[in-house]
Parts: structure tokens; C-alpha cells; sequence
């Protein structure tokens, strides 16, 4: 499964730099740095409210961040840089950008009102102006991958938590993205459905998308993660090889974590 | 195992646990009270059919002549198109300040807040006054630069007719009630829907109207059902602009001229309650279809673009017949 060495030599498709975000006067993120590169999956672990999730939020313009620097593509994330002043990206420039990122939720966020294939069909058709036709067969096409074309007629409330969650992968995948951002996916789900969610995000990976995935499944991590990188308190603890860091982790933090979750 | 199972192993007569279980036939709970409830009131029923049939002051004779007068069914139909043109205005009116409540852009809710304000806290009797005098305040309208030049103008009179000033008076004190139902609504759906698109790259109004005021709608509706019946009933303040046209208006006016309010009140008060009970089978099926994926998912649409996909066809047999083998599937890409 490891593709560590290929993609070490490949360009970074994300950079954070220095991020730090404040809610009010609480300082969630303080001073991240981290790069992923093409094709890299790069797994993200650590306590509840470490700020991983917000992490992942601000790459798709969901938060907005107070200091640093993110960069997706070598294109500076919600901001433009004119006359050597940040200005604000306007609306249409920040959903343009989220275009090129997908993003799956924990608790999976399907259109409860639309069937899975309108689900899939919405942003295709909505935003890039994509046919129906078009926009149905990437559809069917996505759903055979993630193994629920049987259930493109269906409503949500009709799925399983797995298969929802299946559902909002190929809903993100719909929109060709060039990075992908997993906010537990699994979390929310019954242990004997977890499975199936990884084995898609684990051919997802093998098909060589970019992803950052924020998890507590550490067998995943491992075996899937080209990087592991565990947060705590706002701040990066420890990064590297996922194998070395879960048999030998530097940080009493990181050690005190593995040893929760294991 | 035997434990948790009596019922099925007292049934097995071979032990294989393969025989019918079984089934519980147990005496239902007996309740005397409602029995007794219900004697009290079909007595009570009775009474009241007994004195609407043999009280002679209900006047049965002129309900029957006057039901479907003329001029009462023009009423109706006055009344209706009020009903209806100014439900249109309020909703068209109640989503947009209700999306420019929920915006970013602080002036739009202002304006918004400032609207509801105005409408929700004056009575709808004045403001229908007050239309019907706005051709006194301003006899004439016309579009222009402010202390410039005048493009065109109208004489007030010509455009906001009785008819107009009802309908505007209506809609507009209607569309502050409305505006806090829609908006009611839009709060309650999930913030994670509103994330989802706009991690799709969708723009907020698209949004809004796409994926949220579809979901809210299941909220929205049953008050907004509610509004309309009231709103039925309200058209018969309409006599202040004055309009003179609606059915309680065409009703007085025939109890006034044969002496006979108590039948000519039933005229109304009957045809009243037929349109309500017409509103509410409409309200069914507007309920029924927003909440279509929530409240009534048996029924799923047939899609031919997705029954004719050869592609699909392999994997709906693996996958329908047995769920577990999806993921036997997935494991060996
Ligand atoms: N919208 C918000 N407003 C205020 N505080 C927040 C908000 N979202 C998250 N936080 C706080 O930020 C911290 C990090 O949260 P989060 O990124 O969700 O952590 P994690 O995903 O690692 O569990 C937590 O202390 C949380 O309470
Ligand atoms: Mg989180």
C-alpha cells in the first residue's frame, strides 16, 4: 500500500503555514505548519477539540484563518494578494476555489429532500453547468465505485450510515476535486458499517487522490497514511511515518494518545 | 438462547426452531370510561341536530334560497382572488425578507427587521384604511430623480383601485407574519446542509433556494396553511379600503335588505368552511410533497436514466441480492 517514497518527490498540493485561528479570545490553532503533497494521504489524529476539524475547515474556506499562510495548488486560500495587501475573496471567488476541494462530514450531510443520484447530480449540474445526462452517467459511475448503484433511486433516510457515507463520498467526488477532506468519517457510524467506508477511501487512495483525513481508526492510518500527524492544543505534536510514529511515538503527549485509542 | 426465546421454543414441536412461533393473543385493555364519554356526547349531538332541524329561527328556508345567489357566489369569488392574490404577494414577499434576514449584508436585514416591525405592529383594519386613502395622501405617483426631472407619472386613483389597496393591505400586513414563519423554518434545517453545498462550491443563494427553503418548506407549510385559512376569513375586513364585493360583505348586505341575519350569517359561515376544507386537502399534498425523502420515502421515483445503464446492471445483482457482498466487493480492488 505505501506510496511514501513516490510521493516524497512529488509537488506539495497543500502548504499551511504558521495557521493560527482564534474563536473570540479562544486560540484554537496555534501556528500550524504542515504540507501535503500530490497523491499523499495524510492522516491526522489527536484528542477531542485539538482542532483538527478546524484545520481541515479552514483549507476549505469554511473558517476563515488569523494568521499564516494556505496554499492549495500554489494558490493562496481565501485571500488574493494585490499591490502586496491581502484582500478578502468575494463569494464567487471562494466557491470557486472549494470546487477544487471535496470535503466528507462526519455525520454525512446528504440532501435528505433529493434521491442519492440528485444528491450526486446537484453541484455537478448546479455549479459547473454540467448536462443532466452527463452529470447522471459520472454519477452511476461513481456510485458503482463506491459498490451502491442499486441504491441510486433512494432517498438518504432510506441508507445505512455506511452507505451514506458512501453516498456523500461519490457526491464529493462528483466535482473531479484535486484534494479530498475527511472529517471522521466514520465516527458517526455502527462498528460493523466502518468497514465499508474504508474500503473506499482506501481505493480512493490507491487511485492516487490527494486526501486529509482526520480519524481515530489507527489500523487505517497505518496501513492507508503515507504521513501521520497528531495534533494537540492546537499545535502539531509530532509528524512522520505513520508505522514509526504508532510502534514509536517521541512525544509522552502522542504516546499517552496512542495508548487511549489503541 | 431459550431464555430469550419461550414463546418460539414451547411452539417447536421437533426443537429445530423452525416452527411458527407462537403469537400473542392477548385480552386488550377494556375502557369503560370512553364508552360512557361517548353515550354523554351523541346525546349532546343529538340535542343540537334536534334544535337545528326544529328551530324555525335558523330560517333553513332562506339558507336554501340564498346558498347560491348570485350575488354570493360573485362574493366567493371576490373573496378567493383576495385570498389568492394576496397569499402570492406575502410568500413572494416572506421568502425574500426572509433570505435578506438570514444575509450577510447587514442593510438587507435591517430593511428586513424594519419591515416586519412596521407591518406586524400596526392593526391589518388601519392599514386597509390607510390604502384605501393612499390616493389622498398621494394623488399622484410618479418615477423620477429625487428634486430632478420626472420620467413618468400616474394619477394614484388609476392604479391603486379598491381592489388593489385590499389586495396590497392584505398582502403586505401578511407577508410580516409570514416572513417569521419562513424564517422559523430556515433556522430549523441542519447547519451541516448549508456547509455541505457551500463545500461543493454552491453560492449561498443557490442555496438557500435549493437546498434549504426545500427542507424548511416541511416547517413552513402547516403555519403557512394556517395562514391562509385566516387570511379566507380576514378578506372580510376589506370593507375598510372599501371594497364591497366580498362574500360577507354580499351576505350583510342581503340580511340587511330582507331583515334576516341569522340564516344569511349561515350562508357565509357554510361557504366559508367548504373553501377551508378545499385549502386543506391542498395542504395535504404541498405537505406531501416537501416531505418527500423525510416523511414519505416509501415511494421512490423511477428514474429511467438509471435503469437502462448497462454498467449498473452487474453490480445490482451483486449488491441486491445480498448487502454483505458489497463489501466482500469493495475489499479486492
Ligand atoms: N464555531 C466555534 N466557535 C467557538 N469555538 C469553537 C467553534 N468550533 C470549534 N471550537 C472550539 O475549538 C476547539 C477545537 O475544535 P475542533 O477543531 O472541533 O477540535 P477537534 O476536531 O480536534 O475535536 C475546541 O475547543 C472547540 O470547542
Ligand atoms: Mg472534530
Amino acid at each position: 500500500m505505501s506510496v511514501t517514497t513516490d510521493t516524497l518527490t512529488k509537488p506539495a498540493l497543500v502548504r499551511i503555514d504558521g495557521v493560527h485561528k482564534y474563536y473570540g479570545q479562544h486560540h484554537v490553532l496555534r501556528g500550524i505548519d504542515m504540507t501535503v503533497r500530490q497523491g499523499e494521504v495524510s492522516v491526522l489524529i489527536g484528542p477531542s477539540g485539538s482542532g483538527k476539524s478546524t484545520l481541515l475547515r479552514c483549507v476549505n474556506m469554511l473558517e476563515t484563518i488569523n494568521a499564516g499562510r494556505i496554499h492549495v495548488n500554489d494558490e493562496l486560500v481565501g485571500y488574493r494578494e494585490r499591490g502586496g495587501r491581502l484582500h478578502d475573496m468575494n463569494a464567487k471567488q471562494i466557491a470557486a476555489q472549494r470546487r477544487e476541494i471535496g470535503m466528507v462530514f462526519q455525520r454525512f450531510n446528504l440532501f435528505p429532500h433529493r434521491t442519492v443520484l440528485q444528491n450526486i447530480i446537484e453541484a455537478p449540474t448546479q455549479v459547473k453547468r454540467q448536462s443532466k445526462a452527463a452529470a447522471k452517467t459520472r454519477a452511476m459511475e461513481l456510485l458503482e465505485r463506491v459498490g451502491l448503484v442499486h441504491r441510486a433511486n433512494h432517498y438518504p433516510a432510506q441508507l445505512s450510515g455506511g452507505q451514506q457515507q458512501r453516498v456523500a463520498i461519490a457526491r464529493a467526488l462528483a466535482m473531479d476535486p484535486e484534494l479530498m477532506l475527511f472529517d471522521e468519517p466514520t465516527s458517526a457510524l455502527d462498528p460493523e458499517l466502518v468497514g465499508e467506508v474504508l474500503n473506499v477511501m482506501k481505493e480512493l487512495a490507491a487511485s492516487g487522490m490527494t486526501m486529509i483525513v482526520v480519524t481515530h481508526e489507527i489500523a487505517f492510518a497505518r496501513e492507508v497514511g503515507d504521513t501521520l500527524t497528531f495534533m494537540d492544543g492546537g499545535v502539531v505534536v509530532e509528524s512522520g511515518d505513520p508505522r514509526e510514529i504508532i510502534a514509536n511515538p517521541q512525544h509522552d503527549r502522542t504516546k499517552e494518545f496512542l495508548a487511549r485509542v489503541l | 438462547m431459550s431464555l430469550i426465546a419461550p414463546a418460539r421454543s414451547t411452539a417447536d414441536t421437533d426443537g429445530s426452531g423452525r416452527g411458527k412461533p407462537q403469537m400473542i393473543q392477548a385480552v386488550p385493555v377494556r375502557h369503560p370510561g370512553r364508552w360512557a364519554c361517548a353515550v354523554v356526547i351523541l346525546a349532546f349531538a343529538a340535542m343540537l341536530a334536534q334544535s337545528l332541524v326544529t328551530n324555525e329561527n335558523f330560517r333553513w328556508d332562506v339558507v336554501g334560497t340564498y346558498f347560491m345567489d348570485v350575488l354570493v357566489i360573485q362574493g366567493i369569488g371576490w373573496t378567493l382572488l383576495l385570498t389568492v392574490l394576496s397569499m402570492v404577494i406575502a410568500i413572494t414577499l416572506a421568502i425574500l425578507l426572509a433570505f435578506m434576514r438570514e444575509s450577510e449584508n447587514p442593510l438587507f436585514r435591517s430593511v428586513s427587521w424594519v419591515w416586519v416591525w412596521f407591518f406586524r405592529g400596526t392593526p391589518v383594519y388601519t392599514q386597509l384604511v390607510f390604502w384605501g386613502l393612499i390616493a389622498v395622501l398621494y394623488p399622484k405617483i410618479s418615477l423620477g430623480v429625487p428634486f430632478g426631472p420626472e420620467l413618468f407619472a400616474f394619477d394614484t386613483q388609476d392604479i391603486v383601485t379598491a381592489f388593489v389597496a385590499a389586495v396590497l393591505g392584505l398582502g403586505l400586513n401578511e407577508s410580516a407574519y409570514l416572513a417569521e414563519i419562513f424564517r422559523a423554518g430556515l433556522k430549523s434545517v441542519d447547519n451541516g446542509q448549508m456547509e455541505a453545498a457551500e463545500a461543493l462550491g454552491m453560492r449561498k443563494s443557490r442555496i438557500m433556494w435549493r437546498i434549504i427553503l426545500p427542507q424548511a418548506m416541511r416547517i413552513i407549510v402547516p403555519p403557512t396553511g394556517n395562514e391562509t385559512i385566516g387570511m379566507l376569513k380576514t378578506t372580510s375586513l376589506v370593507l375598510a379600503v372599501p371594497f364591497t364585493l366580498d362574500l360577507t360583505f354580499a351576505t350583510n348586505g342581503i340580511a340587511n335588505r330582507s331583515y334576516l341575519p341569522i340564516p344569511l350569517l349561515i350562508v357565509a359561515a357554510l361557504w366559508y368552511l367548504v373553501i377551508t376544507s378545499i385549502l386543506m386537502v391542498g395542504q395535504y399534498y404541498v405537505e406531501r410533497h416537501f416531505g418527500k425523502g423525510v416523511d414519505n420515502f416509501v415511494r421512490i421515483p423511477v428514474d429511467k436514466a438509471t435503469a437502462v445503464k448497462p454498467a449498473a446492471v452487474k453490480v445490482v445483482t451483486a449488491g441486491d441480492s445480498n448487502e454483505s457482498g458489497v463489501k466482500e466487493m469493495e475489499e479486492k480492488p
